[in-house]
C-alpha cells in the first residue's frame, strides 16, 4: 500500500513492530492518557519508539483532525494499518479502545452504587469544572492562529457555528450541511 | 444507574451517523450528545449527563468514551459495545481508506482549501462545547471561579491536566463548591 514506503524511511531508528507489540503499544498509549491521550501518542511513537519522525506525526494528526470522528482513535487506526494494512488497523484500534472502555465502565458501575454521597457529588463537580475549564483552554489554543493572522472570515464562522450549535441548540448535522459547503466555496473563492 | 429506554438500534444509528459529522473529534459532539440524549430522546437528565462527562475526564483514554457511558446508561453492556463501535467505527472506516491517498494529495490545492475551511468549523463547535457545559456545570460562582481559572492556567502552562482535574477534585471535596 502507499503509505507504507513512507513509514518504512522513519524505521532507520526503530526496528519495525509486529502486531503483537503494536497492540501493547497502544493499550500503554491509552492508559496513560488521563485528561487527554494526544501528548503521550507523540511521545510513545516518536520519542521513545521511534517509529514515526516528527513530521511523519504532525502530517498523520492533520489528516485525522481534517476526517471526521475522534481524532486519535483515526490516528491509532493510520499508524496501525500503514504498518500491517487493515490487521494492523484492527489491531490499533482494539488495542486503544479495548482497556479504557473496560475500566470507564468499570468506573461507571462503581459509581451508580455510591452516588448519592454528599462528598462524591462534590468531587465529581469540581471536577467537572475544572474539566470544562480545560475545554475552554483547549478552544483558546486552538483560536489563537486565527486571531493572530486576523482572518475575518474564519473568524465569523467561529462565531456563526457557536451561536448556531451552542447558543440557538440547532442540530448539529443541519449546522454542518450549511457551513460546510458555505466556507468551502467561500474559502476558494477569496483565497 | 437508572435504566433508559433506547433501543440499540437507535443507539447505532444515532452515533454511526454522529461519528461521520464529527469534525473537530469528541469535544466537538458534546453538544449534539447534550441535545439528543438530554432534550431530545430524554435518555438522561441534564445531571446524569455531566456526571457521565466527569467520569469520562477522570478515566484514562480518550475522551470520546463518554460515548460508552451514555450507552450503557440507556441499555447496559450491550448499550455501551454498541455505541463504542458505531461511534469509532465509521470514521475509522473512512480513516483508513482516506489514509492511503493522503499523501498524494499533499500539494494539492483542494486539499489546501478544505482544511482552510474545516478548521473554523471545528473550533466553533468545541466553543459550544465549552459554553453548553459551562452553563450546565457552573450553577455557583466558585465552579465558575474554577472553570475560569483553569481555562487561564490551561492556556498559559503546559502541564498534565490531570493535575488541574485532581485540584477540582480537591477543592469539590473540601466542599468549596
Amino acid at each position: 500500500m502507499h503509505g507504507k514506503s513512507h513509514l518504512d524511511e522513519s524505521q532507520a531508528a526503530g526496528a519495525p513492530p509486529s502486531l503483537s507489540q503494536l497492540f501493547l503499544v497502544f493499550c500503554g498509549i491509552t492508559l496513560s492518557g488521563f485528561g487527554g491521550v494526544l501528548p503521550f501518542a507523540r511521545r510513545t511513537l516518536v520519542e521513545q519508539r521511534r517509529w514515526m519522525t516528527p513530521e511523519e506525526f504532525n502530517d498523520a494528526f492533520a489528516l485525522c483532525q481534517m476526517l471526521p470522528g475522534p481524532n486519535i482513535v483515526n490516528m491509532a487506526v493510520v499508524f496501525g494499518s500503514r504498518l500491517h494494512g487493515l490487521t494492523g488497523g484492527l489491531v490499533a484500534f482494539l488495542g486503544f479502545l479495548g482497556p479504557p472502555f473496560v475500566i470507564v465502565i468499570a468506573v461507571a458501575s462503581l459509581y451508580a452504587n455510591v452516588n448519592d454521597n454528599a462528598a462524591l457529588q462534590r468531587v465529581m463537580t469540581g471536577i467537572s469544572a475544572a474539566g470544562v475549564g480545560l475545554f475552554a483552554a483547549t478552544v483558546m489554543k486552538m483560536a489563537a492562529p486565527l486571531v493572530r493572522q486576523r482572518s475575518a472570515l474564519a473568524l465569523s464562522v467561529v462565531a456563526g457555528v457557536f451561536v448556531a450549535v451552542g447558543l440557538l441548540r440547532l442540530p448539529m448535522p443541519l449546522v454542518l450541511a450549511v457551513m460546510i459547503p458555505l466556507n468551502i466555496f467561500l474559502v476558494w473563492k477569496w483565497r | 444507574m437508572t435504566d433508559g429506554n433506547a433501543s440499540l438500534f437507535s443507539l447505532a444509528a444515532y452515533f454511526a451517523l454522529l461519528s461521520l459529522l464529527a469534525v473537530g473529534g469528541a469535544n466537538a459532539t458534546i453538544p449534539e450528545m447534550h441535545r439528543i440524549a438530554v432534550d431530545a430522546q430524554r435518555w438522561m437528565t441534564d445531571r446524569q449527563f455531566v456526571e457521565l462527562f466527569a467520569i469520562s475526564q477522570i478515566a484514562p483514554g480518550p475522551n470520546i468514551l463518554i460515548v460508552s457511558l451514555i450507552g450503557f446508561q440507556t441499555a447496559g453492556l450491550p448499550g455501551a459495545l454498541v455505541a463504542t463501535l458505531a461511534m469509532c467505527g465509521p470514521s475509522s472506516l473512512l480513516c483508513y481508506y482516506v489514509s492511503r491517498y493522503w499523501d498524494r494529495a499533499r500539494q494539492a490545492s483542494w486539499r489546501v482549501v478544505v482544511m482552510t475551511a474545516l478548521v473554523p468549523i471545528s473550533i466553533g463547535l468545541v466553543g459550544a462545547s465549552a459554553y453548553l457545559l459551562a452553563v450546565t456545570i457552573d450553577r455557583t460562582w466558585q465552579t465558575g471561579l474554577i472553570t475560569a481559572a483553569t481555562a487561564v492556567i490551561g492556556f498559559r502552562a503546559r502541564f498534565n491536566p490531570l493535575w488541574m482535574l485532581l485540584g477540582g477534585a480537591v477543592l469539590g471535596l473540601a466542599g468549596l463548591v
